[in-house]
């Protein structure tokens, strides 16, 4: 048989297919992750989301995912097979994803992206939302400085992305704050999911003596190599990662997108959808400080609720002035706050963080 | 102390980081030996991660987890010896199958096991001989399996060179037609090597959720089997050489996380790919001049046997 005729075949169901699930006027919320499900971390949160839509909106929607796709132009295949099997919004979870969504978005014009953490909106139709993290990591970092009794604190970085970057800086920031002597060793893992390489970066920075672990990967490994090490401590990433209370993991970060999947799929059912950039932090809920033990002493705890409150209430930003980049030059002078453009981009540390990011 | 880095302290990491590869990577020689090519020594890793976690939590017995794990990894790998030898499938693309069918198959069975700890291996106490400066971290300090691992590899080539069986084993992967003609049964030997390489995949793959990162979650083993795949050919098929590939590529590794939490200056992203050059340095080396290293492969390398032919 003609195989261009079979294809053709193929992909002509396929549309009849679409069109028959717009006829029943069921809308389909694509989500396309980096990692498994059960990372317990980035995916697992990202999928909680996906299934709060469903519970949202029961049988006016029908929700479809596929786990474990690669960034780059596997990405690209896999969004032009969700674009054709009638997904109306497709959720792009990842930063990899940022130019294959955009090359995507412009051969489907009917339907919606939403690329999370990017910054690129080439088309009408590709949204970008993102979560204010480095909010969460202001009061982990403040407990982590709080915290440390060697005065070393690893971080242990996915790729030199500017959220990435954010994150180390706002940790540094508000470790040295409370505790002026604290150094901080960054190490690149060059992966957002690979457990194995997560814990061999752990252990290398306990082996340099860290005993207070950030990361800012998708897995529970770091927690699970601190674990083995008396003394040493660490924060659920992402995901509460509960199982590790109530030490090693004294706090985390929780990523909660469900609020914003269920409004971005609700404005798709009722056609009121339109091209933002939303970047939400502590205040409406999108990111959340994870449960602090009894791991921290009752007044570093206080410090940190403290904080995380008046984050919430809009009365402190963690990146205020007075602050200097790593080179010694001024970047924000007393009382300034940095802006959204500034943070969205940022590809340097501040001032006290030794080593060089990876160009 | 150099570089801010503990000798030591590095080499008994590599030694623990190499492990899981080392396993499979010495199961897969094995099984190459005989003349067949597995390309799903990642599935049966993540089989006997997932098959081992779930036996030691079920149990509570770490032992037996490594147990489960050996026999995880050579059930899965029983299917490709049953494709491949009885139906005689392409290896090639039955081994990619294997490793796509064992990443969701081990997905399917861990799901409930998210989250839980297994029972914790220890070191193997040996007393005085772990006070021992230097030598004490870096040779008394490890879990049972990171010795049992080198046993293996010793034991490994010394059956290969020096006994009957491993001549067999390998007269079988040279040419399957003179060894079927000598009366030996050619499809059950490749059936028993088979499995012997997917429980010690099992093996390094438990190795993996219950001592390295003592959890389940989905992909843990995130291509550590394509490592140990190319550690074969580093080695030209030879079991001493599995060894110092092993630790070539798990030491790199580890040195290079470790020379960034020292703070060191080097571009990481040399680091990360040298093994990898490494590798094609030594295909190339191997397929050139006089040597012809290349010969050591097992000359019937995938290709399937059937008594008719």
């Amino acid at each position: 048989m003609n195989r261009r005729y079979v294809l053709a075949t193929a992909m002509g169901l396929t549309l009849a297919m679409g069109g028959v699930a717009a006829a029943q006027d069921k809308t389909k919320a694509c989500f396309v992750y980096v990692g498994p499900i059960g990372d317990g971390g980035w995916t697992f949160q990202h999928h909680q989301g996906a299934l709060a839509v469903q519970a949202e909106y029961g049988d006016k929607v029908e929700i479809a995912f596929q786990e474990n796709v690669p960034e780059g132009a596997d990405a690209e295949r896999v969004l032009t097979q969700m674009a054709l099997s009638g997904c109306n919004i497709i959720f792009t979870t990842s930063f990899g994803y940022m130019d294959a969504t955009n090359a995507v978005a412009a051969k489907f014009p009917d339907v919606k992206f939403e690329h999370a953490t990017g910054f690129k909106r080439d088309h009408a139709n590709v949204s970008t939302y993102n979560a204010r993290f480095y909010e969460g990591r202001a009061v982990t970092g403040t407990i982590a400085g709080r915290m440390t009794k060697s005065g070393k604190i690893g971080y242990i970085g996915s790729f030199p992305i500017p959220e990435v970057i954010q994150g180390i800086n706002a940790s540094f920031i508000h470790a040295k704050k409370v505790n002026p002597a604290v150094t901080m060793s960054v190490v690149w893992a060059y992966t957002w999911f690979d457990p194995a390489k997560e814990a061999d970066a752990a252990k290398a920075l306990i082996e340099q003596g860290v005993d207070v672990i950030l990361s800012h990967t998708d897995s529970t490994a770091p927690l699970a190599e601190a674990a083995k090490t008396p003394g040493v401590i660490g924060f659920g990433q992402a995901s509460d990662m509960a199982e590790y209370k109530p030490s090693p993991r004294v706090s985390a970060i929780i990523d909660n997108w469900a609020p914003y999947y269920v409004k971005r799929v609700g404005a798709v059912i009722d056609g009121s959808w339109a091209q933002q950039d939303s970047w939400e932090g502590i205040a409406s809920g999108e990111v959340e400080i994870g449960e602090i033990t009894d791991a921290v002493p009752a007044e570093v705890k206080a410090e940190a609720e403290a904080l995380a409150a008046s984050i919430a209430a809009g009365t402190y930003h963690p990146f205020t002035g007075p602050l200097k980049k790593q080179d010694g030059s001024d970047w924000l002078a007393e009382g300034v706050v940095a802006n959204d453009g500034e943070l969205a981009g940022m590809a340097f540390y501040v001032e006290g963080i030794t080593g060089d990011i990876p160009k | 102390m150099f570089g801010g880095i503990d000798p030591g302290l590095l080499i008994a990491s590599l030694m623990v980081a190499s492990v899981p590869i080392l396993l499979a990577a010495i199961g897969e020689l094995v099984v190459e030996k005989a003349g067949v090519l597995n390309l799903g020594v990642e599935g049966m890793m993540i089989m006997g991660a997932v098959c081992g976690f779930v036996t030691a939590v079920q149990t509570g017995n770490a032992y037996a987890g490594f147990v489960g794990g050996a026999a995880g990894g050579a059930a899965l790998s029983l299917i490709f010896a049953c494709l491949t030898q009885y139906l005689l499938t392409n290896q090639v693309a039955t081994g990619l199958a294997l490793t796509l069918f064992g990443l969701g198959l081990s997905s399917l069975i861990g799901q409930g096991y998210v989250g839980i700890k297994p029972p914790l291996t220890g070191a193997v106490p040996f007393g005085p001989l772990a006070d021992i400066p230097f030598l004490g971290r870096v040779l008394f300090g490890h879990d049972w399996v990171v010795y049992a691992s080198v046993g293996i590899i010793a034991a490994v080539a010394y059956a290969i060179r020096a006994t009957r069986a491993g001549l067999i084993l390998r007269a079988v992967g040279e040419s399957a037609e003179a060894a079927h003609a000598l009366g030996y049964k050619v499809r059950r030997i490749r059936v028993l090597a088979i499995l012997f390489g997917g429980a010690l995949a099992g093996l390094g793959g438990a190795y993996v959720s219950l001592i390295r990162v003592p959890q389940w979650t989905d992909g843990i083993t995130a291509g550590a089997g394509w490592i140990a795949l190319a550690i074969v050919v580093f080695a030209s098929w030879k079991p001493w050489r599995v060894l110092l590939g092993a630790y070539l590529f798990g030491g790199i590794t580890v040195l290079q996380l470790n020379l960034q939490a020292a703070g060191s200056g080097i571009p990481v992203e040399y680091l990360s790919m040298a093994p990898y050059l490494i590798t094609i340095l030594v295909l190339v080396i191997m397929s050139s001049g006089r040597g012809k290293a290349s010969l050591t492969a097992p000359a019937s390398l995938g290709q399937n046997f059937h008594a008719s032919r």
